[in-house]
């Protein structure tokens, strides 16, 4: 058992540091993805997750499997292309997603070549799935400042989101901050991608974003809730899916996004707040 | 104190006038009910009061101060029902302008919201998601956001349709309160019923004022037939307004 579960993290530094990197995404992705899923947004992420690819890979072209460029010219991307998207949906007539669509689509295979101009098919796997067992120490730093970075910048936004989630019409009656902070929401959001591409790549990047704070739709009652539900639930996935990887030498980023996708399955299944079971087959019914 | 003053507005879509060359004043503590057949731009006039849409021409002229003591309910409030949030705390957002992007509730506060949902007859639901209440239940939930919001001016689209007479009573006295604390109330309505009962003055609206003042004087038969004549649709080859120059 203590060699299954725990003995990996104590022996591995790899492990232990595969963890804290899992621990640091679900700390910033979760609450995102929560938001992202509430504002109907939930594809959005997927799609900007392709989006940050020809960026990164730009950055990989010029400097080499590096840090620095690889984050820089993945925000910038991520930014063009959620910025370019929103003017196209906003001068033309396609609605937002139908132009979003063609970007990412466009980035993607951009990506694909420009990766491959230069390097071998083991940087293209390590570009599209990730390196979550290699995270060095500036890789880390980097995760850790995002998820800081994004909780503060979502305790400041909080009110305005929720607000704007729930009743748009009213918060444009008596505030101007809609706007400008679904801006900077989009902007976390394609931070927090850029930080998934680091650890899991840009084809599961949304992964540790999106399936815990979907899972947790099935057990929370208030976006409070489900934000902290759906970090646990990142957290348990992470863990879970390095586990599985060490003991079953399965692949640890997909082993982690799978996890994480076991934990949807459970709670889709069984969750108390429209879950099957409880919907389909409900506890007796009170008398008021 | 909140006097509104509507000189020559138009307002519209696309340049088609939806309010047409309105002019008149409300008077601070005014109770005034806007009547008039679908289409004559009721609810146009409320957005245009609110500040959510800006006049092809003319203006609407109050205080700054008023303008952010403005309180609107929005005839299809563009509510997300399936949004994980609290009847307390959607009522709460109504502090927006004490609290701002970060402010907390003090004591006084949450007793305040307690208190605007015991108005409404809600006690007992402050825990409730919004998604599990009627369409009644919502509309009070609504309108203790309003008490919440303590505005000079209150502007109410439509409040009572789809309401049962106990539920339309009960908010109704609620809007007699707010006009005896000397705010101005301006309601779209249909039933002429209330309107005679609780709105002293009433504007007859059909694009353009047909009539502006005491109720029983806008209400004739012969201004409510003036008034259904008016044609809904608009027209895309109008000349462009002689007036509007």
């Amino acid at each position: 058992m203590y060699d299954a579960l725990i003995g990996p993290f104590v022996e591995f530094e790899f492990m232990r540091r595969a963890l804290v990197g899992a621990i640091a995404l679900s700390l910033g992705g979760a609450p995102v993805g929560v938001f992202l899923m509430l504002r109907r947004m939930s594809l959005m992420g997927d799609a900007m997750a392709h989006a940050i690819l020809p960026g990164a890979a730009a950055g990989y072209l010029l400097f080499g499997l590096a840090l620095v460029p690889m984050t820089v010219g993945g925000i910038a991307a991520g930014f063009a292309v959620a910025l370019t998207a929103g003017l196209v949906a906003r001068f033309t007539m396609l609605k937002e997603d139908a132009s979003l669509a063609a970007f990412y689509l466009i980035s993607l295979a951009l990506g694909v070549i420009i990766v491959s101009m230069r390097g071998s098919n083991v940087d293209l796997f390590r570009v599209l799935f990730g390196s979550v067992l290699a995270l060095d120490d500036p890789t880390l730093i980097l995760l850790a400042a995002i998820s800081t970075v994004t909780l503060v910048a979502l305790a400041l936004l909080w009110r305005p989101l929720v607000l704007d989630s729930v009743d748009p019409g009213f918060l444009r009656s008596v505030s101007r901050s809609g706007a400008p902070s679904h801006l900077v929401f989009l902007g976390l959001v394609v931070l927090n991608l850029v930080a998934g591409f680091h650890a899991l790549g840009t084809l599961l990047a949304v992964g540790l974003m999106m399936l815990p704070a979907i899972a947790a739709r099935f057990w929370g009652r208030d976006v409070t809730t489900l934000a902290a539900i759906a970090v646990g639930f990142g957290i348990a996935s992470g863990y879970a899916g390095l586990v599985l990887s060490y003991n079953m030498e399965t692949p640890s980023g997909p082993s982690i996004v799978l996890m994480a996708g076991v934990i949807y399955l459970v709670s889709l299944v069984f969750g108390p707040r429209g879950g099957l079971l409880p919907t389909y087959w409900p506890a007796r019914h009170r008398e008021a | 104190m909140s006097a509104v003053t509507i000189r020559d507005l138009t307002l519209g879509y696309d340049r088609h006038p939806a309010v047409h060359h309105l002019d008149g004043r409300i008077e601070a503590g005014a109770m005034l009910a806007v009547v008039g057949p679908n289409g004559a731009g009721k609810s146009t006039l409320l957005k245009g009061l609110a500040g959510a849409i800006s006049p092809l021409s003319g203006a609407v002229e109050m205080t700054r101060s008023d303008r952010h003591a403005i309180a609107y309910l929005p005839q299809a409030a563009e509510i997300d029902r399936s949004f994980p949030i609290t009847v307390f705390e959607l009522v709460a957002m109504g502090m927006w302008r004490r609290t701002g992007l970060f402010g907390g509730l003090s004591r006084a506060d949450r007793q305040g919201i307690e208190q605007a949902l015991a108005a409404v007859g809600l006690t007992g639901f402050e825990g409730r998601t919004i998604g599990t209440l009627s369409g009644g239940q919502l509309q009070r939930m609504l309108f203790a956001r309003l008490l919440v919001q303590d505005a000079r001016l209150i502007l109410l689209d439509e409040p009572f349709t789809a309401i049962d007479a106990k539920t339309c009573a009960d908010l109704l006295d609620l809007v007699r309160r707010w006009n005896a604390e000397k705010r101005t109330v301006v309601a779209v309505l249909h039933d002429m019923e209330t309107v005679r009962q609780a709105f002293p003055q009433s504007l007859l609206l059909a694009r353009r004022a047909i009539a502006w003042g005491p109720t029983d004087e806008v209400l004739t038969p012969e201004n409510l037939l003036a008034a259904r004549r008016m044609t809904e649709a608009f027209d895309d080859h109008a000349g462009i307004c002689a007036e509007a120059a």
